[in-house]
């Protein structure tokens, strides 16, 4: 059976050419780039190479730009790096509603620490308004995290009126860019923010391989100790195969970014136009100011699960919830924070496409997603309703 | 250890919260930038940057002027040597 892989945000497959950039540091290349002769110059070398490609990506100095092994590393580094930082001028952060978990967990844990979290709220197209941020702000605010776009469900954020509004006020910015970085236009010097975390797997690099941009100037405590690798501010020696690839990819993306969104924008449209058409099937997200690969719904009466099932079956391979959460059998907070009921919110469902897909890839989706849907509804005890199961909108609770 | 005030610094150095040994990493790099006579300044919280960094001057003939404690983080102002 074909394959037809519908879930960009999870993970990208590897770009042929990023592949071919890496062999070399795989095989003969194999240098720790901490020493000082031949092997390891030249993994040092590469490593400052990747920095430029990745540094051109989103517009910064070489300098600014933070090699992590993780998306979840660059949160984790950005949040608990400021917000220590900068302790002795206050104990307040802000971050939204439509946060990956590596944000709010990083959130979590400075509360436990003796930091105020405020958890800003989001209107139902999941917009965090700039006006909210603003009054959100107290004199102990030193920190705010926004992400650049949900993965979820696709919406891009005002990240440069938040950074504004922020920017009034001493607060240093993070966004996480991990869905847009590589994908859509990032500049760091448009946004306005002070730290960004992206990720090279979410643009057809190497997993193992992301980066936080640290604006020149910032002091940032770091999250792991040790050597003195990136500049003394990343301990731990450099997985340079995956750095190396991560430039590669952030090469590619600079030069096609255009062409991919120009490919990407109309087959993701078709899908969002023909299946919100479907009875009681609705569009998450932002309908025009979302990411231009990504189409996500809610449908009524069937969970989401259920329907990854038939789709594997049938070869279509999607997301439901936040996409590394699928697994944890939760309403999803950030479908919650936008108003949409628990029980709608179980029958939550991503397509995000990628340049390997065609327009037949498309057509064939349309053509099974409205049948599996039907099917699911003919033998769901939820058809006509939900019920007393109604009405739980506690934010994670555990599906009964 | 020598305390002084009021030093203008030619060059200041940020390198807060980073890790051992960068206080002397970037003491070499930065002095290196430097005309002879001039003073850099560099801020970090780094304990062991108290012996270090006049250590590194007394080994480089480099002049120690002194050290300000600002609270959160020291700042050391070293003078490149003339010749």
């Amino acid at each position: 059976m074909k394959k037809h892989y519908f879930d960009h945000v999870a993970t990208n497959p590897l770009h042929p050419d990023v592949l071919d950039a890496m062999m070399p540091y795989l095989k003969e290349e194999f240098g720790n780039p901490m020493s000082m002769y031949e092997y390891g110059i030249k993994a040092k070398n590469a490593i400052e190479l990747a920095r430029e490609k990745v540094a051109a990506l989103v517009n910064s100095k070489p300098a600014e730009i933070i090699f992590t092994a993780s998306g979840a590393e660059a949160n984790n580094f950005a949040l608990r790096g400021i917000a220590l930082a900068r302790q002795n001028e206050g104990k307040h952060l802000l971050v939204s509603r439509m946060e990956h978990h590596s944000v709010l967990n990083s959130a979590r844990f400075l509360e436990k620490s003796g930091f105020t979290v405020t958890y800003l709220p989001v209107d139902r197209n999941g917009v965090v308004d700039p006006d909210i941020v603003k009054k959100a702000i107290t004199k102990e605010t030193t920190v705010i995290s926004v992400t650049h776009a949900s993965s979820e469900v696709g919406t891009i954020e005002p990240i440069r009126e938040i950074a504004k509004v922020a920017k009034e006020r001493n607060i240093t910015v993070h966004t996480d860019a991990v869905a847009t970085t590589g994908n859509i236009p990032v500049d760091v010097k448009e946004l306005g923010v002070d730290l960004l975390s992206m990720s090279a797997h979410q643009f057809y690099g190497p997993k193992g391989a992301s980066a936080l941009y640290v604006k020149q100037g910032t002091r940032i405590v770091p999250l792991i100790y040790g050597g003195i690798q990136e500049s003394g501010r990343r301990a731990g020696t450099e997985n340079v195969p995956a750095i190396v690839g991560m430039g590669k990819a952030a090469e590619l993306a600079s030069a096609d970014m255009e062409k991919r969104i120009e490919y990407l924008r109309p087959l993701r449209d078709r899908i969002i136009d023909t299946i919100s058409g479907v009875p009681n099937v609705y569009l998450t997200g932002h309908r025009e100011n979302r990411l231009p690969a990504h189409a996500s719904f809610c449908v009524e009466f069937i969970e989401g699960e259920a329907m990854l099932l038939l789709l594997a079956g049938k070869g279509i391979f999607a997301a439901s919830g936040s996409a590394c959460s699928s697994k944890a059998l939760k309403a999803s907070p950030v479908l919650l924070s936008m108003g949409i009921s628990s029980s709608l919110a179980q029958g939550s469902i991503v397509f995000s496409l990628g340049t390997g897909n065609s327009p037949e890839d498309a057509d064939y989706l349309l053509n099974e997603f409205p049948a599996v849907i039907k099917r699911l509804r003919e033998i769901s005890p939820y058809a006509q309703g939900w019920g007393d199961r109604e009405g739980g909108g506690e934010e994670c609770t555990v599906k009964e | 250890m020598k305390f002084v005030e009021n030093v203008k610094p030619d060059v200041t150095t940020d390198i807060v919260y980073m890790m051992c040994p960068m206080h002397l990493l970037k003491l070499e790099e930065q002095i290196k930038e430097l005309e002879p006579g001039q003073i850099l300044e560099i801020m970090t919280d780094y304990d062991g940057a108290l012996e270090d960094i006049p250590s590194w001057c007394e080994k480089t003939g480099n002049e120690f002027l002194g050290m300000e404690d600002s609270g959160d983080f020291f700042k050391f102002y070293i003078k490149k040597r003339t010749r």
